[in-house]
């Protein structure tokens, strides 16, 4: 090969792949207008229902007046009249993360057993593998809310139906994520603790638990962050927490109030996420 | 005190159409240290791992004593595991963890599930590993992670472990290739001082012929998976390794360092 026939094959493939490029472009493309077309997205509809949105965005803004904006509850005007039913959404806001700090460890748990055989590098065999991984996607694919009305139906109006809904979800979203952590675990300690005679689990337990945990950790306050929104949609279902409240209010247009819980589940989340970013910090920092 | 000889015979190994070692047989009489040269990809390190049975054999049996190695399974594959510990070239510690903790590992085989998941080892266990670190001037990096730990100090740790899996013999593969020349010799040190001190059989991959005369009773040579030589380090002459391996020993040194890895 000299550098000239060098030069022409780069040029040659250089324009095979623009070609497959530019090829792979307009499929996309076209794909995207008939799921458009499918979906029924239309520039004019987004464009006519634009202005109606903004309308209801202004009408869950509270009529907050500056000069008695820190008088008490009777005052029309003040934060206190606008959040006049703190004590109760708080309490609601609280059960609201339990049930998603409850099912995210349920789901947690469940996951970090599952995921050492669903790992393709650790799995015994390809059939446990197999069995794994479609278990995992078989939780993951159905939504929570599904999985809520399902046991709001079996198990009563509550925060159990919640929980449990969230928790099967998680398992099935953590436990790919998990697997894939550990499918990019370093696998020399493994094979060290291996041919010292350690059995599977011993090794997962000193080779792998040990480099994946902190990622681990850092995947369960994600999801506890997620499940925090999930468990607030799903008490639309009458799972319990805050989110009952929410559907209250909105099917009956109390908008100032729905404004009001709008801004405290913000809060919530803020808060958990500012604290977890915290947590995993020290925890990654030290690992 | 049984037997201990360990026995090779036929063993081969194929990776597709490749055979990476091909139809070898050895005598390994206890207590020898015996070197195992040739260049990247000679199957030196193909072979110490069907020892350890890390790799299955194609075809050919591992005895060791009375014992046929190939045949063992599950709880007694792990205990052949236990008593045959592999030191490898990039040390294989679990990093994070720390130094007693690394050396400990090499007592998992005899802990139940439980108490290792749990991380419970006991008083004896701890003081026979400590003992272990002291003997190998190690003590002070007991508490340190094995990962902060220099290369040279982390291969001893890993020659710690081996011991204490309380092991019939010892297979080496490659331990000093990643190591500067100072810390080579310190763990080629530690490795010689096993085999004469505590007895242990040790079979050892090298790459340089120097170390491998310098260090091993008796010296087999691989080339494309078979022996070409097998002897007393004294009998590996420049002449004898030009005839073996077509090329003069600094040309064999010559190999190129990045596929050591794979070798």
């Amino acid at each position: 090969m000299t550098p000239a026939t060098a030069e022409a094959a780069y040029r040659a493939r250089r324009r095979v792949r623009l070609g497959a490029s530019l090829g792979y472009g307009v499929v996309f493309l076209v794909l995207l207008a008939v799921s458009a077309r499918v979906s029924e997205v239309s520039p004019e509809a987004l464009l006519a229902g634009l202005p109606r949105a903004g309308e209801y965005f202004h009408k869950l803004l509270p009529t907050l007046r500056w000069e008695v904006l820190f008088a008490g509850s009777r005052v029309e005007g003040s934060l206190a009249y606008w959040m006049y039913r703190l004590d109760a959404w708080a309490w609601l806001l609280f059960e609201t993360s339990q049930i998603a700090a409850l099912a995210t460890l349920m789901g947690a748990a469940l996951a970090g057993l599952a995921c050492f055989p669903a790992a393709a590098n650790l799995a015994p065999n390809r059939a446990v593998y197999v069995l794994c991984r479609r278990g995992l996607e078989l939780f993951r694919t159905v939504p929570d809310i599904v999985y809520a009305l399902i046991l709001v139906w079996v198990l009563g109006v509550g925060p159990l139906a919640g929980i449990l809904a969230i928790a099967l979800h998680s398992v099935g979203s953590l436990g790919k994520l998990f697997a894939e952590v550990v499918e990019n675990a370093d696998m020399r300690p493994w094979e060290g603790v291996r041919a010292a005679g350690g059995s599977w689990v011993q090794a997962v337990r000193y080779a792998i638990l040990p480099q994946v945990a902190p990622n681990f950790l850092s995947y369960v306050l994600l999801r506890f962050e997620i499940n925090v929104r999930g468990a607030t949609v799903i008490g639309f279902v009458g799972a319990g927490g805050i989110g009952q409240e929410l559907y209250t209010v909105i099917a009956r247009n109390y908008h100032e109030e729905v404004g009001a819980i709008i801004v405290l589940i913000v809060l919530c989340v803020t808060a958990i996420d500012l604290a977890s970013e915290r947590l995993r910090g020290r925890v990654v920092g030290a690992g | 005190m049984q037997d201990a000889t360990l026995s090779l015979r036929g063993l081969t190994r194929r990776f597709g159409e490749t055979l990476a070692v091909d139809d070898v047989s050895l005598e390994v009489p206890a207590g020898q240290m015996l070197g195992i040269i040739g260049r990247s990809g000679a199957g030196k390190s193909t072979l110490l791992r069907m020892v350890n049975r890390l790799l299955e054999p194609s075809a050919g049996t591992i005895r060791f004593g009375g014992t046929d190695v190939t045949a063992l399974r599950g709880r007694a594959l792990r205990d052949w595991r236990a008593s045959c510990a592999m030191v490898f070239q990039q040390f294989n510690l679990i990093p994070r963890l720390d130094v007693l903790t690394n050396v400990l590992v090499g007592r998992l085989n005899r802990r139940g599930t439980l108490s290792s998941l749990l991380g419970l080892f006991s008083e004896e266990e701890r003081a026979e590993a400590l003992a272990i670190l002291e003997r190998f001037d190690l003590l002070e990096t007991a508490l340190m992670r094995a990962g902060q730990a220099s290369g040279g100090q982390q291969q001893r740790v890993a020659i710690c472990r081996a011991l204490m899996q309380r092991p019939r013999l010892v297979l080496a593969d490659e331990p000093i290739a990643s190591l500067d020349p100072r810390n080579a010799q310190v763990v080629m040190d530690a490795l010689r001082r096993i085999n004469r001190e505590d007895g242990l059989t040790v079979l050892c991959n090298l790459h340089h012929l120097d170390t491998a005369r310098a260090y091993c009773d008796r010296i087999v040579a691989m080339r494309e998976g078979r022996f070409v030589f097998d002897g007393p380090p004294a009998a590996l002459t420049p002449e004898r390794v030009r005839e073996v391996y077509g090329v003069s020993e600094e040309e064999f040194h010559a190999a190129p360092q990045g596929s050591l890895a794979v070798a």
